[in-house]
């Protein structure tokens, strides 16, 4: 019962528009007017059990930009298999038109000009708006957030996270796990934790100091649904010590612990679970091993990869699910659970068009609630952009080397080392550019802009260890973002070659001259995850910076070389 | 990711100590100690389970467990360090369960090796790769 048929309604709806007026040359209120509420949440109500799936939304309350990557490449035996395809592999794959509602919200091309036809995507309100239509359909269905949830935006920072959880609280979730929430650190984290109202999940959270499971987040909870009775294990990021601050929660140890979560799954089984679901975020290739390793998981709902798929995809008997990031998407999967089995699924990945899909005015009240102490400070214009600015990609964007440039140009640095985090909404050309546009790309707990010196040899030894957490053949050693992005610099790197040997050609672009490994050379960054790192916060360099310049010229460039993808 | 210059020269002095040794030097040390623990018998695999973090969260501090019923030995080396022995477990034969842990401490990237000896006198033989990474950056 996976049904590509779903998915398919929507784009085939978008389809007839493109053939009544042409690409790219209907009016959004055109696309607003074909596309309606109703054929987006179109869903023939199956089985007996609903699970709405939302993950990643790092923060985004309201309605932004997203585009999706140009550049996401699997190695070893995900090379060219979901969500490692692209662009028009991507549309080819699952039958997605050209210039449609789904390529917009699912590929890169034409972005900016889909983009001013189908308007924004994401906003809590809207996503509200889509969680209660569900619920008009399934009153008990279960609302699972894959976390990554309490990070990512001014507002979200100044409150340490408490605009996230007062908006989540609305729309009131079953159960949740975790990642950036950790960066929090130990004592906010636990502290909202001990007042949610909801199950906080992760069989992987364990006491560093015992190596036992920690007390406070438990690895499962049971739910009643449709005569059924439901299992749904929490698997939280398994890297967070080593990809983000460790001493920010030395309480805590993580891991994959894959053979911890075959004991959860035998455990729930043996007291009776119908069918057991794994709120993940361990990201997506990650979860795909795991599904091959351990055996009697019925649905993975997977986060952290930030891949958005219209379809599940089947391991052995396991469905994964992925369900986009940043608010942009809610997945609706029906199941049909009878006589302790899975006996069929039904699935959506439901688009948030905001254009589209009406606000829930009680959400947007809350929301506007949460952000009018903020407003002024959120709204002040920095500059203009004359490009796309978007993260996404495994080796650069345009808001990346806007920060690279930041970085050189404030710091006076010869080379800029910008983080690969995947979160981060997009900008259109000709957009204003706020500081809440810039804080929702570079917000965190540890943003501090360091200046240091490193020889060219230490420089490649980073590049090389960042380069094996993702392309490391073996998805468990992957980490789940994307290369450290580079200022000032070139390189070539080939993807199938072992740590130590994928970088070569490193290029000092002021000069022109090859890295001399036993040269000094002064590097500003940002994001280290040393405690004590001494610098201004990266959005204060980011906002000078812009502010210099009035407008942004945001054109892709081509530092990077990459060899066997 | 991480920038620590100290922390880099920690996992360089190991890279060094590792480079420093010809590798079949160092491939011998374990080869030996597991000769040593064989005597030079066969060695097969199945019925011995290493449990190890695929990434070490801290390289100084590594939790490992091994567990094979009805072993009355288990070797367990640290291929990757200029001393690979770690430990060796013996189980009486009163003991409930064949079964430990400890927390061992990883000079770089390598393979953690454990060989139990069965009560039959055969031996299996279990490895795993943890990885020792400066760190990246979470999506």
């Amino acid at each position: 019962m996976i049904s590509r048929r779903d998915f398919l309604q929507v784009s085939m709806a978008a389809s007839a528009i493109v053939g009544a007026s042409g690409f790219g040359r209907w009016s959004q209120l055109a696309a607003q007017q074909a596309l309606t509420q109703d054929q987006l949440l179109e869903f023939e109500t199956f089985g007996n059990i609903s699970l709405i799936h939302v993950t990643d939304i790092h923060g985004q309350l309201k309605p932004i930009y997203f585009r999706e990557p140009s550049v996401n490449i699997g190695v070893g035996n995900n090379s060219g298999a979901v969500p490692h395809i692209t662009g028009a592999d991507f549309r080819r794959a699952y039958g997605i038109a050209d210039g449609s509602a789904s390529a917009y919200a699912l590929t890169y091309n034409d972005f900016s000009a889909l983009a001013q036809t189908y308007g924004r995507v994401g906003g809590m309100d809207r996503v509200a708006t889509v969680v209660n239509a569900i619920r008009a359909d399934r009153p008990d269905a279960l609302l699972l957030d894959g976390g990554d949830t309490w990070h990512g935006s001014y507002t979200c920072h100044h409150t340490q996270g408490q605009d996230m959880v007062n908006v989540m609280n609305a729309l009131k979730p079953d159960a949740m796990t975790f990642h950036w929430e950790f960066t929090l650190g130990s004592d906010r984290v636990n502290e909202i934790v001990e007042g949610l109202p909801f199950a906080a999940l992760g069989q992987n959270i364990f006491d560093a100091e015992w190596d036992e499971p920690a007390e406070l987040f438990k690895p499962y909870k049971f739910f009643d649904r449709g005569g059924a009775k439901v299992a749904v294990i929490g698997q939280a990021f398994p890297y967070m010590p080593i990809a983000n601050p460790g001493w920010m929660f030395p309480e805590y140890s993580f891991g994959i612990r894959d053979e911890h979560m075959q004991e959860m799954v035998d455990e729930v089984r043996d007291a009776g679970a119908d069918v057991v679901v794994v709120l993940s975020h361990n990201g997506f290739d990650v979860d795909k091993k795991m599904a091959g390793v351990v055996s009697g998981i019925d649905v993975i709902l997977s986060g952290h990869t930030h891949d958005a798929l219209p379809e599940p995809v089947l391991v052995g008997q396991t469905h994964i699910i992925a369900s986009g990031s940043n608010g942009k998407f809610v997945s609706r999967v029906d199941l049909d659970v009878r006589d302790g089995q899975l006996m069929g699924l039904r699935h959506k990945l439901i688009p948030i068009l905001s254009d589209v899909i009406a606000p829930d005015p009680m959400m947007r009240a809350l929301i506007d609630n949460e952000r009018a102490p903020h407003e002024a400070a959120l709204r002040e214009v920095l500059g203009q952009t004359d490009g796309t600015l978007y993260r996404r990609g495994n080796f650069n964007g345009t808001w990346d080397d806007l920060i690279c440039d930041a970085l050189l140009s404030e710091r006076d640095a010869e080379i800029a080392m910008s983080p690969g985090v995947r979160w981060g909404p997009s900008l259109i050309p000709g957009d204003d550019i706020t500081r809440e546009d810039v804080w929702n790309v570079t917000s965190m707990s540890y943003g501090a802009a360091y200046r240091t010196e490193m020889t060219g040899e230490f420089i490649k030894v980073i590049l090389e260890d960042v380069a094996d957490n993702i392309f490391n053949p073996d998805p468990y050693y992957q980490q789940g973002g994307d290369m450290v992005r580079i200022g000032g610099m070139g390189y070539r790197i080939d993807v199938n070659q072992p740590q130590g040997s994928r970088i070569s050609d490193m290029t000092l672009l002021s000069s022109g001259e090859a890295i001399d490994p036993a040269k000094s050379y002064v590097v500003a960054g940002w994001a280290s995850v040393n405690e004590g790192t001494e610098g201004p916060q990266i959005w204060d360099v980011v906002e000078s910076h812009i502010k210099k310049l009035g407008t942004v010229s945001a054109t892709p460039r081509d530092t990077v070389t990459v060899v066997g993808a | 990711m991480e920038f620590s210059r100290r922390d880099f020269l920690a996992i360089g002095a190991g890279s060094a100590v590792a480079l420093a040794l010809p590798l079949p030097a160092m491939a011998s040390l374990s080869d030996d100690a597991i000769a040593a623990f064989t005597g030079g018998a066969e060695i097969g695999e199945g019925g011995l389970e290493l449990i190890a973090p695929e990434i070490a969260e801290n390289g100084n501090t590594v939790p490992i467990e091994v567990n094979a019923p009805g072993a009355v030995s288990i070797l367990v080396l640290a291929t990757g360090n200029p001393t690979p022995g770690v430990a060796t477990f013996n189980f009486g034969a009163l003991a409930a369960n064949q079964a430990a842990s400890t927390r061992i401490r990883l000079a770089g990237t390598q393979d953690v090796v454990a060989v139990a000896k069965m009560a039959d006198g055969s031996f299996v033989k279990a490895s795993a790769t943890v990885k020792v990474t400066i760190g990246g950056c979470g999506g």
